[in-house]
């Protein structure tokens, strides 16, 4: 299974500043309701729990269900507050866990 | 054993729509496994009351953006922006987006705070038919705003066949 993740926050920012974020992991979202090539249903595995902490707290997550797209793509914001990691956190169906950092410079 | 009785005759006679109403009863058990209990209006709308603890969202305040004709279900941007200060007062702790006709009527719950700095979310979706689609948020104040908007989808998300 793939286990690549994709994140873009900008590399720098003022204090205070509204940032945009967005990430993506690969994974096939499977829904559960999809025969396979054998004609019975491919179980499902999804990703249901995406979140991203950053100085100190979460401050983001994401409950998803199977109507999100395979190589789950979501964006939201947060504030720009001091130098340091955004951790990035997914975790599908079969306990599988992604994780990626991104770096960001606050002035 | 040639001679037919009364009654295997009867059976005979009867075999052929006997047997047609069964193929049609196979026919319908084997489109039920196709298509688990879809969502539906009703169940879309369980679904919210059930996000919104049965209080009634209030329309406006609120902007979701989703294409109003689709060509492909299989991605389809979703986002959704609350008119929010996103102060500690005053904040979005969740936004919900729901569908009608997905196999299940959940899409997402988003859980911000005033950190978020700004109530704005983006995602994909997928959307098996042309459907309603409802974005709810909460208030950190407890009221519930929404936006709904109709979608239609010319090419179905692939959820029957492999490579969907």
């Amino acid at each position: 299974m793939a286990t690549s993740a994709l994140v873009k926050v900008p590399p720098r920012a003022r204090r205070g500043e509204v940032i945009e974020i967005t990430a993506m992991a690969a994974h096939p979202m499977e829904t559960g309701v999809r025969p396979g090539a054998d004609g019975r249903l491919v179980l499902r595995n999804i990703v249901h729990t995406f979140s991203c902490r950053y100085d100190g707290a979460e401050v983001f997550r994401a409950e998803l269900y199977p109507a999100i797209t395979a190589n789950p793509y979501l964006a939201f914001t947060t504030i720009a507050t001091r130098s340091g990691p955004l951790e990035f956190r997914w975790e599908d169906d079969r306990g599988v866990v992604i994780v990626a950092t991104a770096t960001i410079v606050v002035e | 054993m040639s001679r037919l009785t009364p009654a295997t005759a009867a059976a005979q006679r009867s075999a052929t729509p006997r047997r047609n109403a069964l193929r049609a009863l196979g026919t319908i058990a084997s489109i039920a496994l196709l298509s688990p209990a879809g969502a539906t209006p009703t169940s879309m709308r369980e679904a919210i009351a059930v996000f919104t603890g049965g209080a009634i969202p209030i329309e406006g305040g609120l902007r979701l953006e989703v294409p109003g004709l689709v060509e492909n279900g299989n991605s389809v941007p979703v986002s959704v922006t609350v008119d929010s200060p996103m102060t500690e007062a005053a904040h979005v702790r969740r936004i919900a987006v729901f569908n009608e006709k997905n196999p299940q009527p959940q899409v997402a719950v988003f859980r911000l705070g005033p950190r978020s700095g700004a109530a704005r979310i983006g995602t994909r979706m997928r959307m098996a038919d042309s459907q309603r689609i409802v974005a709810v948020a909460e208030l950190s104040d407890g009221s519930f705003r929404q936006h709904a908007i109709d979608v239609i989808v010319t090419l179905a998300a692939c959820i029957e066949t492999e490579g969907g």
